[in-house]
């Protein structure tokens, strides 16, 4: 098998060069697929019989809750290819993941607790979804005080993956827990409008915001870890012509 | 000098029993943490009966929690100021198992003290009589995962000099699941319900801590003497 | 018995040496010279594994260090800047942590011969820099493994512990082992010098 690519995907400078041709398809992609998305659902899907207009959040919030998840293992694989392997490029991608899946999550929290006002008639209960969600904002805030302590780069890395790792195998044991926990303690009358039973014209506009939120984090991602590529790099001959040539 | 590897254990072992036991602080301050918070309680919130009954078994849990936090951080520090972590990273045996036990005498000087200590916190908070089995043996397996998960968090800032807090926050959101099943244990026996399902269930968490957590501490205290 | 080939050491972006090649040999006394900071302890712990980033090459009797840890970790004995005392034990249960396989009478004649003689249950933190420095080298009377790594071994120590030392540094190389170490002193022994900063070896 040929390995070249990997090893080329390993350099910062080719990741930096090849991206900076993708990025205004992708941003063009993320920007049609997020305002046709937002449109669909906001002005044309069909009212909800019980909530009204306010189930609308759920264009924002939906997406934004799936990717504050999914961004969590994207950074802890990225971390591990970059310890097994001892990528750089890698461990770029991981330390630039951490911030936007705390942003992720953060919004996802604001955005239910928005949504619990009109529904529950307050900001904040404790469910076991918003409990986990919680949860994993702090797993996402241990990773990045933990980057931020270690003064040797490669550490850091390493450091933030083993912690990032040891949460990928306990996410479910986690999210499980506050799921029996919430049972236990049979919270009050209060109920999740769930999606299954959800009408296609509400779910395809949503699909669509899934598909945009998706785009969107790939491009802040590669956004991100360009700047810390150009950032670390900054010694090097090539970065330099860079900053020469604007 | 040739040594296999049950005996190597077994010299960690003792080695870190003779000095735990010679610090008095290891395993005395934990506990007077655990005694004085609990003191505080009612004095924080009133000395009704009724409503410390109610929040006894959460509150003993989650100070003996804290409590286990607040030790995790000398766990490797003596061993990485004074050179002998370097010699285990050099051993010629599995740094886990060395690892292995290392973490058995953290918990035999913390974990164990604070459970023995729980009747006499219960009786204080006066919690009812049928809660008294379940928290003593919620604590006594669930202290072990917590030293366990804990020395990941000891493992990983070792190198660092303010390691204390930075324990906390990166370790206590792992707490979380050994909490929910060690407290709801209690409470769920003084509501008088079935609780042994949740004891089973801590056994399982304290399993897997057993056979992952040593692997993650070496692979972490590696990480920490690079640099 | 331990060669080196193109090793290099790169810290916080920063390159220390590369390129470093050269075999310690059995009934070699290898002194690592230079300035501070050049990198004779980082060079140290590459040897000994307990740091393991590096470019280059390790091999162990020709095999290559990561495929056989397990004999080369037998074979070796590190003492480093912090040789792994523990202060709250005494210097007879510290040496015997490190060599439990050697008896009381052993190990009393190790502390004896670097000048420990009746300090062997006083605990480590009642004695001084010199008199802990000699607790961690009373290892090598008892010590088997032929690969000795030594960080700074002479400092602290007076005359007598220095000589000592030197004597069973060199009656160690006469039986076919290694001793590798760095000091700052020289050093009164036929030794092959290494220089880090200019990479030169100088025979003895």
């Amino acid at each position: 098998m040929n390995w070249q690519w990997f090893h080329r995907l390993g350099s910062p400078r080719w990741f930096y060069e090849k991206t900076g041709r993708w990025l205004p398809w992708l941003a063009t992609l993320t920007a049609v697929l997020m305002s046709v998305g937002l449109i669909w659902g906001l002005a044309f899907a069909p009212v909800d019989f019980k909530q009204g207009n306010s189930f609308r959040i759920i264009y924002i919030h939906v997406p934004v809750s799936f990717l504050a998840l999914a961004g969590y293992y994207i950074m802890a694989i990225s971390g591990a290819v970059g310890y097994i392997w001892k990528m750089k490029l890698a461990d770029m991608v991981m330390k630039s993941a951490a911030p936007i899946g705390a942003a992720l999550t953060f919004l996802a929290l604001v955005s239910g607790a928005i949504w619990g006002k009109p529904t529950w008639g307050t900001y904040w209960v404790w469910d076991a979804r918003i409990t986990s969600m919680l949860v994993l904002f702090f797993l996402y805030l241990g990773i990045m005080a933990l980057q931020v302590s270690f003064t040797n780069q490669q550490q850091a890395a390493s450091a933030s993956t083993i912690l990032a790792l040891v949460g990928c195998a306990n996410i479910p044991i986690i999210y499980k827990s506050v799921d029996i926990w919430n049972t236990l303690h049979q919270p009050a009358t209060i109920k999740f409008t769930s999606a299954p039973s959800m009408h296609p014209d509400m779910f395809y506009p949503l699909l669509v915001m899934i598909v945009a939120m998706y785009c969107f984090y790939a491009l802040v991602l590669i956004l991100f870890t360009r700047a810390e590529i150009v950032n670390r790099e900054r010694q090097t001959r090539w970065v330099q012509a860079l900053n020469e040539g604007q | 000098m040739s040594v296999g590897l049950a005996q190597a254990m077994g010299l960690q072992f003792t080695q870190d029993w003779k000095l735990a036991v010679r610090s008095r602080s290891d395993w005395a301050n934990p506990m007077i943490f655990f005694v004085l918070v609990i003191t505080l309680l009612p004095l924080g919130i009133g000395p009704e009966v009724k409503q410390l009954a109610a929040i006894a078994p959460g509150m003993i849990w989650i100070v003996a929690l804290l409590a286990t936090l607040l030790s995790l951080d000398a766990m490797f520090r003596s061993d990485w100021d004074d050179g002998s972590l370097e010699q285990m990273l050099i051993s010629p045996h599995p740094l886990p198992m060395l690892v292995l036990s290392k973490i058995a005498v953290h918990w035999l000087v913390t974990g164990l003290p604070l459970t023995l200590l729980s009747p006499l916190l219960g009786l204080m908070l006066s919690l009812p009589e049928a809660g008294y089995l379940p928290l003593i043996v919620s604590l006594f397996i669930g202290s072990a995962c917590l030293s366990f998960i804990g020395a990941i968090g000891a493992a990983l800032t070792v190198a660092l000099r303010q390691g204390g807090l930075l324990i906390s926050l990166i370790i206590m959101p792992f707490y979380v699941p050994v909490l929910i099943f060690g407290a709801s244990a209690a409470m769920r026996a003084v509501q008088g319900f079935e609780y042994h399902g949740l004891l089973v269930m801590l056994g399982g968490f304290l399993a897997l801590a057993v056979a992952g957590a040593p692997f993650a501490v070496a692979a972490a205290l590696r990480i920490s003497s690079e640099g | 018995m331990l060669a080196l080939k193109d090793l290099s050491c790169e810290r916080d972006n920063r390159l220390l040496f590369e390129g470093l090649s050269v075999t310690f040999g059995a009934g070699d006394i290898w002194h690592i010279d230079g300035p501070n900071g050049v990198g004779k302890t980082s060079l140290l712990r590459q040897i000994t594994g307990v740091s393991r980033y590096h470019g280059g090459e390790l091999r162990w009797r020709g095999r290559d260090v990561a495929e056989c840890r397990y004999e080369f970790a037998q074979s070796l004995v590190y003492i480093g800047h912090t040789p792994g005392i523990k202060k709250a034990l005494s210097a007879r249960e510290n040496l015997h942590h490190y060599c439990p396989a050697a008896d009381t009478s052993a190990l009393e004649g190790a502390l004896a011969e670097l000048g420990l003689y009746g300090f062997e249950d006083v605990p480590c933190f009642r004695l001084s820099a010199g008199q802990l420095r000699r607790v961690a080298l009373a290892r090598l009377a008892l010590a088997s493994e032929p690969f000795w790594v030594l960080d700074e071994p002479f400092t602290a120590l007076d005359v007598h512990a220095i000589a000592a030392l030197e004597q069973r540094l060199s009656a160690h190389a006469a039986r076919g082992g290694c001793v590798v170490l760095t000091s700052h002193q020289p050093v009164n022994l036929p030794v092959q010098r290494l220089a880090l900063g200019d990479y030169s070896v100088v025979p003895a």
